[in-house]
């Protein structure tokens, strides 16, 4: 046994998960896997598999790749989140559900875990790499191996955080795994560190994907694309990438300090010999806050993209949309206090820091103004992304109420780790964030795939999401005001909620038949692609850059690099015919080769953390040196590239054209 | 003719339009790293009178000890400019000499920052006693760790330049190398005012 211990550290045969559920969970997860080898072997792709996606730089691919992920992790956490509104409907009086209450309390770590890192986080990444160099007429991204890299290590962290149902079980500590409650004294199991290490590498796969991305922007611009002439899409990644560079770090090292206590036995945030809970609070919320206006912030931009380009309008207000996001991304580094209002900082602090939440309405609210006066006089067209467009515009303005409303230290008070918060942030990321990237996929789409989705189910999805949301998510600012507190999975009969957890368990099984029909959607398409083909690249009337090439774009994604010379710029060259030449002259394209030096990068970084989960020092100095002769591996390689020569880029061109014939 | 010279000149361009790429995408990594040594250096202001009954600062430090350790960092810093000078003039024995002086600088530092923790150690002062031991010893060894990854780097760059010569792509990295190395001297200087210095008054 001893044996055993000095080479597993704390790994052995009893860290393998039981329980009906988990059991299911674990089935479904092997039948996935089996299914997907066995298709890959039944059609022999493998190879294409490898060299086609897995180790492809091309952004469009690795775009894609991540909102597959990002799709899939969706779904476990939804069913978490069904999971969570079943056990909440019927547990209730003398009945205690079907979910014990560390199971629960699992359930609801991971949900909140798994949207926000692998779902909205993803996502995002996916969008942007899809959509950046495209709309800023670039042909890559400025850092192509970093951006693989980057993807690879958050793909690592989904691995981890999904064997946890497996090995050890996960974190019961909430989504943020506030101390003294996560330390090694009360959570002696594994789940935290399960929590610290898949977020800790896909949270270093984000930093590196950030500061690809801010690099891109700032010096991948085509000619005469001013930072003043880009798309408004393009300043809210940039805000949003200036985030995740001043709050990232933040978290590396908050991650790092909660493992330090718990591993090696520090004091940082242990309630005695000198720690301070309160400072891993304040800490991991300077980081968190940022982290909201990070994923909302790109979500703005698509609407802003979305409205223009379906009101046949331009932008309104351009300039005060750029002041907007500009304010926003340095407000939100000063709101963090308001997480924790009751930890009793003082009535001159609280006050300060309620102040400035509530301000952060005043840009909020101008950037909803410019979108509904682009609408107004605008020609409408009421496509998909419209749709969700206008869904997200009342969703998010009530909640965004809600927000001030709790901005406010007294009333907040009364409301702190309520359902009222729980709903007010839902009808944020949901309203806000989903849907914004919902808008986007619908969107750009046929730019990436050379179709576009079905619009009948795209509107059905929309109509599930929205109704879903409402009836999953009012009565729960209603049980908030009753009293009720989060994470909750019994309460006694006498409080008279049970009807209303009712109605809310409904709201969030048709949100379930939304994402069915989302699925159905993309599968639908793909089989009628030959009706919906996109044969002009230009299927919504667009007005920026990224529409003006073909589609599916070309992994150079310009043949001729496109000058501007005003906003909207696709929109000008069609009104004046200027710069759509019929005889282009083509040249050579350097693109970079494809590499598994980042799948490798994040597998060693899995193998690292892995085995500082459980312990295993000799596997975690593999996993180190790995990673080490990885990227000295790549340093020393300087043939990166290799050139696609003007008559090849009139090769593939022709044929596109051939194609829209 | 024209048109090679042009091609020529095209291609400069090109190769410096991805040199000032690299070298903004290191600025901003350096910054984020900024950020993470901030985090530290406030959790480090914020733990440093929790003793818990243990010793404080002025009890453990060697200010002198401390010193020499800045100095020889500082000198290392130095060399590693000369390192970055030597460069122009393509001479790659000096380059390799210089940043032979580099590593061995920061290698001493280094040993001696680990004796120093060794000793804390072993008079019972270790990271389990308080929160103020805890995040002194996370601040400085976070730098001590960086502090490695530069000797490992500056190592696998003496075995580049031996093996491919001074060439362009070589060079932008030893820039990068040299940002990174003076990054960790400015690092230290804040390490040596905040904690040390100001932790013996």
């Amino acid at each position: 046994m001893n044996m055993f211990a000095d080479i597993l550290g704390k790994l052995n045969l009893n860290a393998i998960q039981h329980g009906p559920i988990i059991a299911g969970a674990q089935i479904s997860m092997v039948l996935g896997g089996i299914f997907v080898i066995g298709l890959m072997f039944y059609l022999k792709r493998w190879k294409w598999l490898w060299n086609e996606w897995l180790t492809s730089l091309d952004p469009k691919k690795i775009g894609v790749m991540y909102i597959i992920f990002s799709v899939l992790m969706l779904i476990r956490g939804l069913t978490d989140a069904a999971m969570m509104r079943a056990q909440q409907a019927i547990s209730v009086g003398s009945s205690h559900g079907f979910l014990t209450s560390d199971h629960y309390q699992q359930i609801f770590t991971s949900h909140g875990t798994i949207m926000i890192f692998f779902v909205a986080m993803g996502f995002m990444f996916g969008i942007l790499n899809l959509v950046v160099p495209l709309q800023i007429g670039s042909r890559d991204v400025a850092f192509p191996f970093l951006n693989s890299t980057g993807f690879w290590l958050f793909v690592s962290g989904v691995v981890l955080i999904n064997l946890s149902l497996v090995l050890g079980g996960f974190s019961a500590t909430g989504w943020l795994a506030y101390p003294p409650l996560s330390e090694i004294v009360y959570s002696p199991g594994v789940g935290v560190d399960f929590w610290i290490w898949s977020l800790q590498i896909a949270g270093i796969g984000s930093l590196l994907s950030g500061i690809n991305f801010m690099v891109t922007i700032l010096k991948m611009r085509c000619r005469g694309m001013t930072l003043m002439k880009m798309p408004i899409f393009i300043w809210s990644v940039l805000g949003s990438m200036a985030l995740v560079l001043f709050a990232f770090p933040i978290l590396t090292a908050t991650l790092t300090l909660l493992f330090l206590d718990r591993s090696l036995g520090m004091h940082f945030f242990t309630s005695g010999t000198g720690g301070n809970p309160m400072m891993y609070v304040n800490l991991i919320w300077a980081w968190g806050h940022p982290e909201v206006y990070i994923l909302i912030l790109p979500a703005f931009g698509v609407f802003s993209e979305v409205v223009a380009t379906f009101s046949r309008k331009r932008l309104f207000g351009y300039v005060s949309m750029v002041w907007a996001i500009g304010i926003i991304t340095l407000l939100s580094f000063i709101v963090w206090l308001h997480h924790f209002f009751t930890m009793g900082a003082g009535a001159n602090v609280n006050t300060f820091f309620g102040l400035m939440t509530m301000i952060i309405a005043i840009p909020t609210g101008v950037k909803v103004f410019n979108w509904l006066f682009t609408m107004y006089r605008g020609r409408i067209h009421f496509n998909t992304p419209m749709f969700w467009f206008l869904g997200f515009i009342t969703t998010f303005t009530v909640g965004g109420m809600a927000g001030v409303l709790m901005a406010v230290p007294p009333a907040d008070f009364q409301l702190h780790n309520s359902l009222f918060l729980v709903a007010h942030f839902h009808t944020m990321i949901i309203g806000g964030v989903l849907f914004g990237y919902f808008a986007a996929l619908n969107y750009w789409f046929p730019k990436i795939f050379g179709f576009k989705l079905n619009e009948r189910l795209g509107r059905y999805s929309f109509w599930c999401w929205v109704i879903g949301f409402l009836l999953a998510f009012v009565p729960l600012y209603i049980l908030g005001l009753m009293g009720a507190t989060r994470r909750l999975d019994h309460y006694d009969a006498s409080m008279g909620w049970q009807q209303l957890f009712i109605v809310a368990a409904i709201g969030v099984t048709i949100i379930l038949c939304g994402v069915g029909f989302l699925i159905l959607q993309i599968i639908v398409s793909i089989m009628q692609r030959k009706d919906n083909q996109d044969k002009t690249g230009d299927p919504w009337n667009g007005r920026t850059l990224e529409w003006s090439t073909t589609s599916p774009a070309p992994i150079y994604n310009f043949a001729v690099m496109p000058e501007v010379h005003s906003r909207d710029p696709f929109w000008e060259m069609k009104k004046t015919k200027q710069g759509l030449e019929n005889e282009p002259h083509y040249e050579d394209i350097s693109i970079p080769k494809n590499t598994p030096i980042g799948i490798f990068i994040a597998g060693f970084s899995f193998i690292f953390g892995f085995s500082m989960i459980w312990h295993i020092t000799w596997l975690a100095i593999i996993g180190l040196l790995g990673v080490i002769v990885c990227i000295i591996i790549r340093i020393s390689n300087d043939d990166t590239e290799y050139l696609l020569t003007a008559a090849e880029v009139e090769k593939i061109e022709t044929a596109a054209q051939e194609r829209y014939a | 003719m024209i048109n090679q010279v042009s091609n020529q000149s095209r291609n400069d361009i090109a190769e410096n339009h991805s040199d000032s790429k690299t070298i903004l995408g290191f600025w901003i990594y350096l910054m984020t790293d900024c950020v993470l040594f901030a985090s530290l250096f406030a959790t480090f202001s914020v733990l440093r009178n929790n003793t818990f009954g243990g010793p404080n600062g002025s009890q453990i430090f060697n200010l002198p000890y401390v010193l020499i350790e800045t100095l020889i960092l500082l000198t290392s810093s130095f060399t590693c400019g000369l390192a970055i000078i030597a460069t122009y003039t393509k001479s790659t024995i000096k380059v390799l000499y210089w940043f032979g002086v580099t590593f061995l600088l920061g290698l001493i530092f280094l040993i001696m920052e680990i004796t120093e923790f060794t000793k804390l150690f072993h008079d019972g002062n270790s990271w389990h006693r308080s929160g103020f031991l805890s995040s002194y010893f996370t601040l400085v060894g976070t730098h001590g760790l960086h502090i490695t990854i530069g000797l490992i780097w500056i190592a696998v760059m003496m075995v580049l330049i031996t093996r491919k010569g001074l060439r362009s792509t070589v060079i932008r990295k030893l820039l990068l190398l040299s940002m990174f190395w003076h990054f960790l001297d400015i690092i230290w200087i804040f390490i040596f005012t905040i904690v040390y210095l100001k932790g013996v008054v």
